[in-house]
């Protein structure tokens, strides 16, 4: 369980911290912080190195220079992160497993994991799909079900990239009701998208990405109202970026 | 054709009479295949785990031994095992030799790197698909193959089974190391050359028969047991 | 790399010492009536005469002796290695090697049986009145119809070697297209001579016992240089004191008493006597 007043985690830092693969950099050099509170919308074209920020963010990727650093241990801060797949990983087990594996990996006791696990399925829509396996649910469920299996352990940030990628209305909705809901009961949220009208509908503030760096860092109001630079004012406008 | 006819006819008749002989071997048979598959079973599934997960630098010089131990012929298994065993061998003090542990032993030897190799497989594919959530998830590396192991266990009965199929089927490393001694180490195989050597080709044949209907046998038992296990679970 | 795998993985948990032990456990089990195992020649097995000595030996001295059914080169290995108590072959001169090299204490002629030559029924080398041994092999030779050789380094392969030594002729330098190897045990080698309607040598009771006769039939027997002696020799306990050589000295006493002789000369396949005690009294 999360003992939030001892183990902060935030913020986090990143100081020139670059990802590089092949020797061609994909991100950075990054400096940047992510404070305590927010919910963090993640804008660029394709391919300007959104997801690996993330990765690297989260630790899937390792800094080839610079630093990534979080307020707390490795242990704690890893321990205290979430982290949901464009395409979530669904592991050969039942819904509820899937959801109950994340509490029992960290040493809950196998009953009380698959309540709490069939707590948080119903709270996110899918208590009727408890038994089933993960792999006969639609694409929206199987994003509930990842955002379910992100959320239990409460963590203090969660990451998302681009979670409601060709997913009907309905299935947008009922995720960013989730989302907004794990926001206010105190988790950090940054989270990558394409769509600006969802951008515009969630974000406090805006990371736009252009090349692989930090293009401009802002407010929601202000950068949607206005962004500063051509390249932000073109994305938002709809043109093509290359 | 008429000795398979014959041979068929023999299978039948030692099933049919329930041939104390008969029973004895092919039970030995089974103690010896079933020890030997679940102990390299317990060797070569963690390891196929572990080629899967861990990235150390002689990973890939493992990997290639362990495919080429694949093709390891029993035969000098056998005898090397044997040597090992033999009273002026290094592990000749424990008195193995010509015992079923001695031939449990060989066919541990044999089985093992196939059991591994395809369990590594199958582990691999399951560990791209699994990488970054586990990882995302902070799991221990023993968690991560422990998780692959169980979500896996169904490609990992069928590595299991394989290596049962190559176990109960082999002759060469239990020879030698079995000695083929009557109420002692005698198996299936082994009983099956004696016969041949025999010329008693109906008999031999019948033990054949009993052989394949064991194989066959325990693939169903098994593969059924683990589809009643999976459909409730599931 | 893979044994230090193996390590890690049962290292904690105690696992690999329990294997350790149920396969300790199984290699010593099973063994409430006092057992000791003995090397024999497969020609000795395939008469079937162990069937009627050992169920009396087990009744008369409560001793279950296992049986190594091999060859004489390797039985004889085994006695040398420690990896059997006694061995029962018929291979003199490595017999007295065997003593000499002192992996034996005594060897103790138990009794004899004999070889045969086996060949197609319509006998195309014409051996069937052939006046010994030599003769017959020589014809066999001038014929160059097919012949299987054990090929094994076995005792009766040895016997074979020495008889083409008795008739002037050399082995190893016959001709493959009709000296065939078999490099196999008898059994085998009489399936391959069957195959090929080949000319063979073969222990008596090999020949009796065989199922797959084919075309074949037994066509000379009855030389004296075919007699086959059948020693006894305990594994030396100064070499190797695992050895159980008071099981085998029960043995050795047995196979020469009275009821052995018994036995083995009252011993019939198909009728026909195969061994002739001859142990010293």
């Amino acid at each position: 369980m999360v003992s939030a007043t001892h183990s902060r985690i935030l913020p986090l830092e990143l100081s020139a911290a670059t990802v590089k693969r092949r020797g061609r950099t994909l991100v950075g050099p990054i400096d940047l912080t992510l404070g305590r509170d927010g919910f963090t919308i993640v804008l660029g074209p394709n391919g300007a190195g959104k997801t690996s920020l993330l990765r690297l963010m989260h630790g899937l990727e390792r800094p080839a220079t610079g630093t990534v650093t979080w307020a707390a241990d490795e242990d704690t801060s890893r321990a205290h992160q979430a982290y949901v797949f464009q395409h979530p990983t669904l592991m050969r087990r039942s819904v509820l497993d899937n959801v109950a594996y994340a509490l029992t990996v960290h040493g809950t006791r196998r009953v009380e994991a698959r309540d709490r696990a069939a707590a948080a399925l119903t709270d996110v829509g899918l208590g009727d799909s408890l038994g089933k396996p993960a792999w006969v649910l639609s694409g929206g469920e199987r994003q509930k079900l990842a955002l379910a299996r992100a959320l239990i352990r409460h963590p203090q940030i969660l990451f998302l990239d681009e979670p409601c990628a060709s997913l009907d209305g309905g299935a947008i909705r009922d995720i960013e009701a989730i989302l907004n809901r794990a926001h206010a009961s105190g988790t950090r949220i940054v989270m990558i998208t394409h769509d600006l009208g969802q951008a515009r509908r969630l974000a406090r503030d805006v990371l736009f990405i252009y090349k692989g760096r930090v293009h401009e860092a802002a407010p929601a109001d202000t950068f949607f109202e206005g962004p500063a630079t051509a390249e932000a004012r073109a994305f938002v406008n709809g043109d093509i970026l290359l | 054709m008429t000795e398979i006819w014959e041979g068929l006819r023999q299978a039948a008749l030692l099933i049919a009479t329930l041939d104390p002989d008969l029973l004895q071997i092919s039970a030995r048979s089974l103690q010896v295949t079933l020890s030997a598959t679940l102990i390299a079973s317990a060797i070569g599934l963690p390891l196929g785990g572990m080629l899967a997960v861990y990235r150390f630098r002689a990973r890939r010089g493992v990997i290639a031994l362990m495919n080429a131990m694949m093709g390891l012929p029993p035969v000098v298994v056998g005898l090397i095992v044997y040597l090992l065993l033999s009273r002026s061998g290094p592990f000749g003090v424990f008195g193995l030799l010509f015992t079923p542990a001695a031939m449990i032993i060989a066919q541990v030897v044999i089985l093992t790197p196939l059991i591994a190799s395809i369990a590594h497989q199958a582990l691999r594919e399951l560990w791209a698909e699994y990488h970054d959530l586990l990882i995302s998830l902070n799991t221990t590396r023993r968690q991560r193959i422990v998780t692959l192991l169980w979500d896996a266990r169904r490609a990992l009965l069928t590595a299991a089974l394989a290596g049962f199929g190559r176990g109960i089927g082999e002759v060469g490393a239990i020879m030698i190391v079995g000695g083929n001694i009557d109420q002692a180490t005698r198996v299936l195989t082994t009983a099956i050359a004696l016969e041949t050597g025999k010329g008693n080709f109906a008999l031999a044949l019948g033990l054949g028969f009993v052989l394949i209907a064991i194989a066959i046998g325990v693939n169903l038992a098994i593969h059924f047991a683990s589809r009643t296990e999976v459909s409730s679970r599931w | 790399m893979t044994l230090k795998f193996a390590e890690k993985m049962c290292g904690k948990s105690l696992r690999c010492a329990a294997l350790v032990l149920t396969i300790s456990a199984m290699g010593t089990g099973a063994a409430f009536a006092d057992t000791m195992r003995m090397a024999v020649t497969t020609s000795f097995h395939n008469s079937g005469l162990s069937d009627v000595l050992l169920p009396q030996i087990k009744a008369d001295l409560d001793l279950e002796v296992q049986l190594l059914v091999v060859g004489t080169g390797q039985a004889l290995r085994l006695g040398q290695a420690g990896d059997v108590d006694a061995i029962l072959v018929h291979s003199k001169p490595a017999e007295e090697a065997f003593v000499v090299g002192g992996y034996g204490p005594h060897r103790t002629e138990i009794m004899y049986n004999d070889f045969v030559l086996i060949g197609p029924a319509a006998d195309p080398a014409g051996i069937k009145d052939a006046a010994d041994a030599a003769v017959a092999l020589e014809a066999i030779r001038g014929a160059e119809v097919p012949f299987v050789s054990r090929g094994d380094d076995s005792g009766t392969h040895k016997k074979e070697l020495s008889l083409w030594q008795n008739a002037g002729l050399d082995a190893a330098a016959l001709a493959p297209n009709w000296y065939k190897a078999a490099g196999a045990g008898m059994g085998a080698t009489l399936n391959t001579a069957s195959g090929m309607n080949a000319y063979v040598m073969s222990d008596r009771a090999s020949w009796l016992k065989f199922a797959n006769k084919g075309d074949l039939e037994l066509l000379f027997a009855g030389d004296p240089v075919l007699f086959n002696q059948y020693a006894y020799l305990p594994v030396s306990v100064e070499l190797h004191p695992h050895v159980k050589a008071d099981l085998a000295a029960q043995l050795e006493a047995w196979l020469v008493s009275d009821i052995a002789k018994e036995l083995i000369n009252g011993y019939r396949l198909n009728g026909e006597a195969l061994f002739t005690f001859n142990a010293a009294e």
